[in-house]
């Protein structure tokens, strides 16, 4: 999602923006199945790259060395400069959540592909208590304070694709894809 | 695989070990005689393409991977025919060309063969196996061609952007942006990109956005206008808007949006006085705490 | 308040402004010991202005926002201005997507720029004729 295709924020429903799949994640607490499989499937020809790295979110100077290779992974894939910056603040937020909500978890870095367009995927996973109210998580709680509220939603502006799975009790996966050149 | 099927890849894995030459001159020959073909690419350029495509067309063969999945699954395979592809794309050959390039080389392929064997059962095979292999290979290459041309279409839409959404310094520090047509979201980020960098560069203290040449504002406008303001903001920099025609402000003012913590002014001269002004008695950039 | 924290980050010391700077490798315990050293030294040296170089930051994340918006709010109550100066070019752009801006903090494009805001001007003379042309009249 590029900023400026929806200027009002807080949006409820989180979609994968490939016109191929969509799939509307359904996010009710109930409904608490952990979709890690159909991401992949449906989209035509996208392959990775098979370079993926993990990186463990479990301290403080973890949220540095996770920075330090997503900015090095994004030079690979050959992101502007402010596209890098963006990858790489989409990737701090997200990590953070996963250390101080979510208990800590895991980054992995996976440079994708989409015919003759280079992506960067970022999944970070925690087996924390899981988000009750996502819409809240996306709602901006900029306007009362950053750091407060999840910041999800600030996270998903800079990114392409963003698919979040999510329940009480099960932990949180988030699956942020950018592109080098728009889909 | 049946026994036709292995049969065939015999003949053919012999035809390309034996006369690897013989295919990649015809096949040369074949593109140059169709001069539908013709992608401002050299005779040599062709032959180079040619040897790599055979070599790779051979390794493939010799394997293990089905007839319709080799173009597909062999790295070295698929990604000759992508390069086959986006060179012609690049050199601005016709759609057709890719297409062709595949064709002639079937039959490039399948004369080889009649040098091995005149048996027409064979030949038939040989046939049945060069079009598996090779339909794959004219469906990548005409997907990739796509691509690369949809590739250089948005390149060469944004250098026109960077043009006409140039940045001028007006006065010392103040630099101005004269925006002709709708401000999309492309457009946003190139102006954002080239007016925070020229900022940057010129240590400008006011900036100007004139938008005299913009047709219409509603909200998306409006809201991409906001973002440039308040980025420019951040940066340290002050933000004017100039050029607001009186259609336009009453528009704006009817769809309810709120420019009140920007300053706007109706001319870029005016805007102008304005920044000169300001400079000369320094005043820090508060960014205004967000209503709630 | 016996010893001086010591975050590791320069805060030097210009006439009545603190001049300090970010840099990228900011955790949470850094982040604490430089808001506390800078507070202490506000009081401690009596400055009424602060500039804060952020020109060398990659990044600023909600984390780095609301240190930076802490920071500001800090200084002012103990009767200081601050300055957030030399903000990067694709930072800005990333910020205002992320939704954050920096609300309530005043901001300049360099630490020159910054500095003359707390009052230091590079040419001193200047001063007096700057202050006449605010006076033209403008609409």
């Amino acid at each position: 999602m590029r900023p400026g295709d929806d200027p009002s924020p807080g949006l409820v429903a989180v979609e994968d923006h490939h016109p191929q799949t969509a799939a509307v994640e359904d996010h009710h607490p109930q409904a608490a199945a952990t979709r890690l499989g159909p991401t992949h499937s449906g989209q035509a020809a996208e392959t990775a790259g098979g370079s993926a790295s993990r990186h463990p979110i479990r301290s403080e100077e973890h949220l540095l060395t996770a920075r330090h290779a997503v900015r090095a992974a994004t030079l690979d894939v050959g992101f502007t400069l402010v596209d890098q910056t963006r990858v790489v603040t989409a990737a701090s937020e997200l990590v953070r959540n996963a250390y101080i909500h979510g208990g800590g978890g895991t980054l992995t870095i996976e440079v994708v592909r989409r015919a003759d367009v280079r992506g960067l995927r970022l999944t970070v996973t925690d087996h924390g208590p899981g988000i009750s109210d996502l819409d809240a998580a996306f709602t901006d709680g900029y306007t009362t304070g950053p750091g407060l509220g999840h910041g999800l939603g600030g996270a998903r502006r800079l990114m392409d694709d963003f698919r979040i799975h999510t329940a009480e009790g099960h932990g949180t996966t988030v699956v942020a894809t950018r592109w080098t050149t728009p889909p | 695989m049946t026994i036709d099927e292995a049969d065939a890849r015999h003949h053919l894995c012999g035809a390309l070990r034996e006369h690897a030459e013989y295919v990649a001159d015809r096949w040369v020959h074949l593109q140059k005689e169709r001069a539908a073909l013709d992608a401002g690419l050299t005779e040599a350029q062709l032959r180079e393409e040619a040897d790599v495509l055979v070599e790779q067309l051979s390794s493939g063969l010799h394997g293990d991977l089905a007839a319709d999945r080799l173009v597909t699954a062999h790295a070295g395979l698929r990604q000759a025919v992508i390069e086959l592809s986006l060179r012609r794309a690049r050199g601005g050959a016709a759609p057709s060309a890719t297409a062709l390039a595949v064709l002639a080389l079937k039959e490039a392929l399948l004369e080889a063969v009649q040098l091995g064997t005149s048996d027409a059962a064979s030949l038939y095979s040989a046939a049945l196996l060069i079009n598996r292999v090779l339909d794959a290979a004219g469906a990548l290459s005409f997907a990739t061609y796509v691509e690369g041309r949809e590739e250089i279409i948005r390149r060469q839409s944004r250098q026109l952007l960077e043009v006409s959404t140039p940045v001028v310094q007006l006065w010392d520090r103040v630099l101005a942006v004269p925006l002709v047509g709708t401000l999309d979201t492309s457009r946003t980020q190139v102006v954002m990109e080239n007016l925070l960098g020229a900022i940057e560069s010129s240590e400008a203290q006011v900036t100007i956005i004139d938008i005299t040449g913009v047709p219409t504002v509603d909200t998306a406008v409006a809201h991409h206008l906001m973002q440039t303001v308040n980025a420019v903001r951040l940066m340290g920099a002050d933000c004017f808007i100039s050029g607001i025609r009186p259609p336009i402000a009453q528009t704006i003012a009817q769809l309810g949006i709120d420019l009140s913590a920007i300053v706007t002014r109706a001319t870029l001269s005016d805007a102008l006085g304005a920044a000169i002004a300001l400079i000369a008695s320094p005043v820090s950039r508060t960014i205004p705490v967000a209503a709630r | 308040m016996s010893d001086p924290a010591n975050s590791g980050v320069p805060i030097l010391r210009l006439g009545d402004v603190l001049v300090t700077g970010l840099l990228d490798e900011l955790d949470d315990k850094a982040a604490m010991a430089f808001t506390e050293e800078l507070t202490q030294r506000i009081v401690a040296d009596r400055a009424t202005g602060v500039l804060i170089d952020i020109s060398r930051l990659e990044l600023v994340d909600s984390f780095v926002a609301r240190i930076l918006m802490e920071l500001a709010t800090t200084t002012r109550l103990l009767g200081a201005r601050v300055i957030v100066a030399g903000m990067r070019p694709a930072v800005a752009i990333t910020l205002v997507e992320l939704g954050l801006g920096l609300p309530g903090v005043a901001t300049a494009v360099n630490a020159e720029q910054g500095m003359a805001v707390l009052g230091w001007q590079r040419h001193p003379g200047s001063q007096a004729a700057g202050r006449e042309a605010a006076h033209a009249p403008w609409r």
